[in-house]
């Protein structure tokens, strides 16, 4: 039992990564109907800028709380400036393009972050600094969830519940599910879609930002190529939720992460990221409309 | 004249300003700082601020104009209906020309390695084998107009066929080359069969998927594929038990993979005229008008998906038996990425811009060694680019144009 609880937990803390990647996905996907595939990138940016401003303040001597805090907040900006301007360059002059054009773009973008980080950064894997500390009173849970491992679960419940809110009850948040109904017809009612797609792109790096930040503190060190595997894992968990669904990537992501936990806690660890794929290429194959998405009859 | 030209260069340059600003505030944390997170040390790096400014405001001068042009041209063709050929094209379309064309270049190919060295063979080799492949992507991505991304699956089945039958069996390259070529295509159905209902980017995903489960099993599933380590000592190809020195056998291999190549190339330009092209390019174009026509698409694809990769087992297959030496680190994504930029660069579609972008692809990284490093970089940035800019690739396909004479005919 206790061995269950702790995969449980592991697959909690895992997949509420996973699910806040997989939000950025999902939100894109809804409103433009594009696979953003540099968006694992955006996550790798924002674990790579937590590591730097975590540096660079542990050399000036700083408390480890109050960098994680200044960390996730200029990750979070920055990955957002990644986003938007990722937006502007590879997709938006695509619009009109055939279906194919911005996804070969942003497969061109995702190699291309890729490459800019290696070379300005390093090909290696760099040690990320421990910045959540041990608690006291977590002690006696320790068998089965560390600090960082709550920090994860807590910060993202906290996240999601924020991202629900802005989108049921803000202005923008009501022209953002409007746009993801019709575009066209939002635009007739005075939606700016365009602002209404950069707003989108900002919340799902930022949301993507956050994932980086923690999984790199929990896991201790980070290189240039994780977001390419998180990318494709976070994309399972949206398209295993209802790609487009809000709440869907949440419980996706949390799926996965428990499959992924007990597949390798009870079968076998080496083919850990096998399951992901197995996975996802059974649940198109069976339910391309996810969990929680509709069967839509394609219409001419 | 002189007024509006002043006011759209002064335009451009503020736009790119903007744009360098933003771009190196952007890049400005992870160009600057490297930390060391052992030491505890940190480097400022300036001088990149300096080039990052710089560069991207030259960059975004080109990309400001290019976008105006683009957008210009946008309007102007909107008008037009007839579409326009260019000259060059137009030049190569001539059998007049393009015949002896053909020759020439088919007579420098084949002279090729009596009066270059070793190294060169080999480099023309590798670029041989990624024409092919780009060939055979071009059937499912350019023509049926299905993204594949786990395209170098199949590559990796012909290679470890080859690999693994030679080992065990000691089987000669002869006897696996149709053998890469049947599991190749047997792989293709294998996987097209269920992913055929999806829609075009869920497909782009699941091929993905199996792209990587097909390396990671490689990876893992020591007893049958040896792991990480790979396998050695995989022998070149003979003739009639003839072995050769290492000199005679890459210029064996040359050979073959010239005339793989010339086969390849006159299969698909034919393949793209027959039926089955017309159907694929109506797949490309319009799913549902396309089944409406009559036109099996399940059928089709299933075609397309087991035609490339065919090729790509083929390839396989003339990939293990050059290198010798093969491990699952030859099959990522990235390869399929590789391939992918050839024919999206070369132009979807067209034969003959695939050729050209594989070899501008796997020969320019060879020459410029200074910029090898940078060789992913330019890769991305051109796919993005190529999009954006230049959809159709360096060279348009064209569709066969049946002419009617209507006086005869009236």
């Amino acid at each position: 039992m206790e061995y269950f609880l702790q995969l449980f937990l592991g697959g909690l803390s895992r997949g509420s990564v996973y699910a806040l990647i997989a939000l950025g996905y999902t939100m894109v996907y809804g409103i433009i109907e594009l696979i953003n595939f540099a968006h694992g990138e955006i996550y790798m940016i924002g674990a790579f800028m937590g590591l730097i401003v975590a540096g660079v303040l542990t050399s000036l001597g700083w408390p480890a709380l109050s960098i994680l805090a200044i960390a996730l907040i200029v990750a979070v900006l920055y990955s957002a400036a990644y986003g938007y301007t990722v937006e502007k360059i590879a997709y938006k002059p695509l619009r009109s393009a055939p279906r194919l054009a911005p996804l070969i773009s942003a497969i061109g973008m995702s190699i291309l972050l890729q490459n800019y980080i290696m070379l300005t950064q390093t090909p290696d894997f760099l040690p990320f600094p421990r910045l959540i500390p041990e608690l006291a009173f977590m002690d006696r849970f320790s068998n089965y969830l560390g600090t960082s491992d709550m920090f994860i679960i807590v910060t993202s419940l906290v996240v999601m519940i924020a991202l629900t809110l802005f989108i049921k009850f803000t202005r923008m948040g009501k022209a953002m599910r409007a746009t993801a109904q019709n575009r066209k017809m939002a635009m007739l009612v005075g939606v700016n879609v365009d602002q209404v797609i950069s707003v989108t792109f900002i919340i799902g790096s930022s949301l993507a930002a956050v994932g980086g930040v923690l999984i790199g503190a929990h896991v201790g060190q980070i290189n240039f190529a994780i977001g390419f595997l998180a990318g494709i894992k976070a994309f399972t968990a949206a398209v295993l939720g209802g790609i487009g669904s809000i709440p869907g990537a949440m419980l996706g992501g949390l799926v996965l992460g428990w499959t992924e936990s007990f597949a390798t806690g009870y079968i076998s660890s080496d083919y850990e990221d096998v399951f992901a794929f197995l996975l996802l290429v059974v649940i198109l194959i069976f339910r391309p409309a996810g969990l929680l998405g509709k069967q839509r009859a394609q219409k001419v | 004249m002189k007024d509006t030209l002043m006011r759209y260069v002064v335009k451009l340059v503020r736009q790119a300003l903007v744009a360098s600003i933003w771009l190196s505030f952007l890049t400005l944390p992870i160009m600057v700082i490297r930390v060391d997170t052992i030491e505890q040390t940190v480097t400022w790096r300036w001088m990149h601020l300096a080039y990052m400014a710089v560069g991207s405001f030259v960059l975004a001068l080109a990309w400001y104009a290019m976008m105006d042009r683009r957008d210009r041209g946008q309007a102007k063709k909107d008008l037009e209906t007839v579409e326009r050929v260019s000259a060059l094209s137009q030049f190569l379309s001539d059998p007049r020309f393009a015949k002896p064309l053909m020759a020439f270049g088919f007579l420098v190919a084949a002279a090729f390695p009596w009066f270059f060295s070793l190294y060169q063979t080999n480099i023309l080799v590798s670029a041989m084998i990624y024409v092919v492949l780009g060939l055979g992507l071009n059937i499912t991505v350019g023509l049926a107009g299905l993204l594949d991304l786990g395209y170098v699956a199949f590559y990796a089945v012909g290679a470890y066929t080859y690999a693994l039958l030679n080992h065990h069996f000691h089987l000669g390259f002869w006897a696996v080359l149709p053998l890469g070529a049947v599991l190749g295509a047997f792989f293709g159905i294998l996987l097209g069969f269920p992913v055929l209902r999806l829609r075009g980017d869920y497909l782009a995903i699941v091929t993905l998927g199996f792209g990587q489960i097909i390396r990671l099993v490689l990876e893992n599933w020591g007893d049958f594929s040896y792991g990480p380590s790979g396998i050695s000592n995989i022998d070149r190809p003979g003739l009639f038990g003839i072995n050769y020195s290492v000199e005679q056998a890459t210029t064996y291999i040359y050979y073959i993979m010239l005339a793989l190549v010339i086969l390849t190339i006159f299969v698909t330009a034919r393949l793209k005229d027959s039926r089955i092209g017309r159907a694929w390019l109506a797949l490309r174009e319009d799913e549902i008008a396309c089944q409406a026509m009559g036109i099996d698409n399940t059928r089709a694809k299933l075609m397309a998906f087991a035609l490339g990769a065919t090729l790509a087992g083929l390839m396989g297959v003339v990939f293990a038996a050059k290198t010798t030496f093969i491990n699952p680190a030859s099959f990522t994504f990235m390869e399929s990425a590789m391939i992918l930029a050839i024919v999206v660069l070369g132009g979807m579609g067209s034969v003959l811009g695939v050729i050209l972008g594989a070899f501008m692809l796997m020969l320019l990284p060879e020459y410029l060694r200074a910029f090898s490093e940078y060789r992913m970089l330019i890769f991305g940035a051109t796919m993005v680019l190529i999009m954006v800019f230049r959809p159709e690739g360096l060279v348009r396909a064209k569709r066969k144009v049946y002419k009617i004479n209507v006086e005869a005919a009236g």
